[in-house]
């Protein structure tokens, strides 16, 4: 096992480089570059840009450069954003932790819906509620998460029930600890809904189809006719089974739910990651991009090889070498 | 067996074939995928024929009719067909500042098929609103028939890429294997790794805004077939894998058929059912790309026009609540997308039975 994880963990290292790599020869094509928007601004003095050339070598060649950015990222410095003035690190410090408290919330929401929904529809095939519940799950699945924010804003601006822009309040320091956690909570609750609404319609459909599958298998016929009680039958040996593919999609699941956050964030005005990419590519604000995109891309390969390891304890049966 | 019995056979063979695989889906699929077939095929047509669907140029702006409500249809008295079946009530703009229309008296006759368009106003200077206008007092139901050109093809164009590269590098990964395939299936790996959205938009970057949008329609579709033939690649090179090792495969080697030959007539060929399937459920994927990046200000620019683009408006709060027929793009959206999740799934069930009723 600690084998296995350590040759996960090596196999990541020309993953990260690859991804980041190729995104830098994308940045690398966009017309103009940062210095230009930093070459108009009358603040910084010339020799201010010159010293910042030279730190980043953008005199030289882009494989050069890059390996420069991957040098000092292993340094833990992520270079300094254009935009904000501010060191990368810790704007994504502060900005990332919104994304993923409300990428766990909606994850959490959606699973705990959609593992009993799918049982539940799978033990009553054909039944006029199996069929109502699909029909949500297709309407959950297709519904774009902007336009859904978007009808969500509405009723929130007509019943005044839900704030509407930000991740807290105006007046967030003065409250006191128990109102700062409602006032959070608060504000998740529509970001929660949309995100989580495509992921219980997706999930639920694939639950379903699991514990049918399951439902034929020989080793539940057994346990049937070994006269074990129904609840023991569908407890432990089909929901136990039927989860298993879920723990295997979780870590892609965490790479939609980045995906989908950030647009939820954009129109719902949220201060996450979503909202402080979409700056920084409106801005070409190089290190602020990298550094999202190497954060997102961390994030994902270790959510894959958690949700391995998470199989693993979960599924004895799973054997890595 | 007699010869009448093997030409009784032979014959129900050919019936079988006779009848076409879409007859036979068509009967097969319940109502869900039978509407959504004609509600695409009604979408693909309006925008197919956008020019004489829509009544006016996408870009015609009347400026003195900036946010105009959507214009009720009214049935005219029997006696007054002969001047026209349809009509709507002429306004009158009341308060520019409150975009507050009146309906008058007056009355906008409306005639099929004049002026090359299938329904339009009698009077070539009256105007028709089916579905409102935006804030430069354009049609937007112009707007969204020629959105739909876009939106729509956006999800067939991008998959017949993706799908062509994918396949084929799928099947020769699989069917060349050693270092090809070692260094194919890495590459596949970082394209699976990437934050897709986050890529996404960084890829966004490179569209500068001056392009036309007919440039930036196509760079759109490269930049989503670029992310989408990986994970396609890697679920073929795994039914090529399978596959290479079967008897026909065998036969076609022995038989004296190159590797090129056998790869592109006998083993891509015996991916397509899954293929098949698996573009119609990701059409969908592509056509939310394109409206996220557009809704976001990055893809399809003013004055042309896409569902995504035309979305962007209704982002604005105080339009969000005043002039709710802006939210239409984002129905279509959906409603396209719907669709396309309805007919995928009954493809899948029409071209595998054993999962009928399963997923």
């Amino acid at each position: 096992m600690g084998r296995y994880v350590l040759r996960r963990l090596v196999n990541a290292v020309p993953l990260i480089i690859g991804i980041t790599f190729i995104s830098f020869v994308v940045v690398d094509l966009a017309p103009g570059d940062f210095f230009t928007s930093l070459k108009m601004n009358p603040q910084i003095s010339p020799e201010t840009l010159q010293g910042m050339e030279a730190k980043y070598g953008f005199d030289k060649p882009l494989v050069v450069r890059f390996f420069l950015w991957f040098w000092r990222v292993l340094h833990l410095d992520l270079g300094e954003s254009i935009f904000y003035h501010v060191d990368v690190l810790s704007l994504i410090g502060r900005f990332l932790p919104n994304t993923v408290i409300l990428s766990a919330a909606a994850m959490v929401v959606s699973w705990g819906l959609a593992v009993p929904l799918g049982l539940f529809m799978a033990l009553r095939p054909g039944t006029w509620a199996d069929r109502l519940l699909s029909f949500f799950a297709f309407m959950g699945m297709s519904i774009p998460s902007f336009f859904f924010a978007l009808l969500l804003l509405i009723f929130a601006l007509q019943t005044g029930w839900f704030p509407t822009g930000g991740s807290f309040s105006p007046d967030y320091d003065t409250l006191s600890l128990a109102g700062k956690v409602w006032d959070r909570v608060h504000h998740l609750i529509l970001p929660v809904v949309v995100l989580g609404t495509s992921g219980v319609a997706g999930l639920m459909r694939l639950m379903r189809g699991n514990v049918m599958e399951i439902m034929n298998a020989d080793y539940v016929r057994t346990a049937r006719a070994k006269g074990l009680p129904e609840r023991v039958v569908v407890f432990k040996h089909i929901l136990r089974n039927a989860i298993n593919p879920f723990i295997t999609i979780a870590g892609y699941e965490l790479g939609a739910l980045f995906g989908g956050a950030a647009l939820v964030e954009a129109v719902l005005h949220l201060q996450g990651m979503g909202n402080l990419m979409l700056q920084a590519v409106l801005s070409q604000d190089l290190f602020l991009l990298m550094g999202s995109i190497l954060i997102g891309a961390v994030l994902l390969i270790v959510g894959n090889l958690l949700a391995d390891i998470a199989l693993k304890f979960a599924d004895p049966r799973i054997r890595y070498e | 067996m007699s010869d009448a019995a093997v030409s009784r056979q032979l014959s129900a063979v050919n019936v079988d074939r006779s009848e076409s695989s879409f007859a036979a889906f068509w009967k097969m699929a319940g109502w869900p995928a039978r509407v959504s077939l004609a509600l695409l095929a009604a979408f693909a047509l309006a925008a197919l024929f956008a020019p004489a669907v829509a009544p006016y140029d996408p870009a015609a702006q009347n400026r003195r009719q900036p946010h105009h409500p959507p214009m009720r249809v009214h049935l005219a008295p029997p006696g007054e067909w002969s001047e026209g079946l349809l009509y709507v009530h002429k306004t009158k703009l009341a308060d520019i500042r409150k975009r507050r229309y009146e309906e008058t008296e007056e009355r906008i006759r409306l005639s099929f098929f004049k002026r090359g368009r299938v329904l339009t106003t009698a009077d070539p200077d009256a105007r028709l609103f089916l579905l409102g206008t935006d804030a430069l007092g354009r049609d937007f139901f112009s707007r969204l028939v020629y959105g739909g050109r876009i939106s729509l093809s956006i999800g067939l164009v991008g998959v017949a890429i993706s799908y062509t590269l994918g396949i084929l590098i799928g099947a020769f990964s699989g069917y060349v294997g050693g270092r090809a395939d070692f260094v194919i299936m890495r590459a596949t790996e970082i394209l699976m790794s990437l934050p897709t959205f986050y890529f996404l938009l960084t890829l966004a970057v490179i569209i500068p805004a001056t392009l036309p949008s007919s440039l930036t329609y196509l760079l759109i579709v490269a930049i989503l077939s670029f992310i989408g033939w990986a994970g396609l690649a890697r679920i073929v090179r795994g039914l090529v894998l399978s596959e290479r090792e079967r008897e026909y495969v065998l036969a076609a080697r022995a038989m004296g058929a190159s590797g090129a030959r056998v790869l592109v007539r006998h083993v891509v060929p015996s991916t397509f059912n899954y293929a098949v399937v698996s573009a119609t459920l990701s059409i969908p994927g592509y056509i939310l790309g394109e409206s996220a990046l557009s809704f976001l200000g990055l893809g399809i620019k003013d004055p042309d026009s896409s569902w995504g683009l035309l979305l962007a408006e209704a982002q604005n709060v105080e339009y969000l609540l005043r002039f709710q027929w802006l939210l239409i793009p984002g129905l279509l959206i959906f409603l396209t997308v719907m669709a396309f999740n309805f007919l995928g799934d009954a493809l899948r069930d029409h071209m595998d039975p054993k999962r009928r009723g399963t997923v």
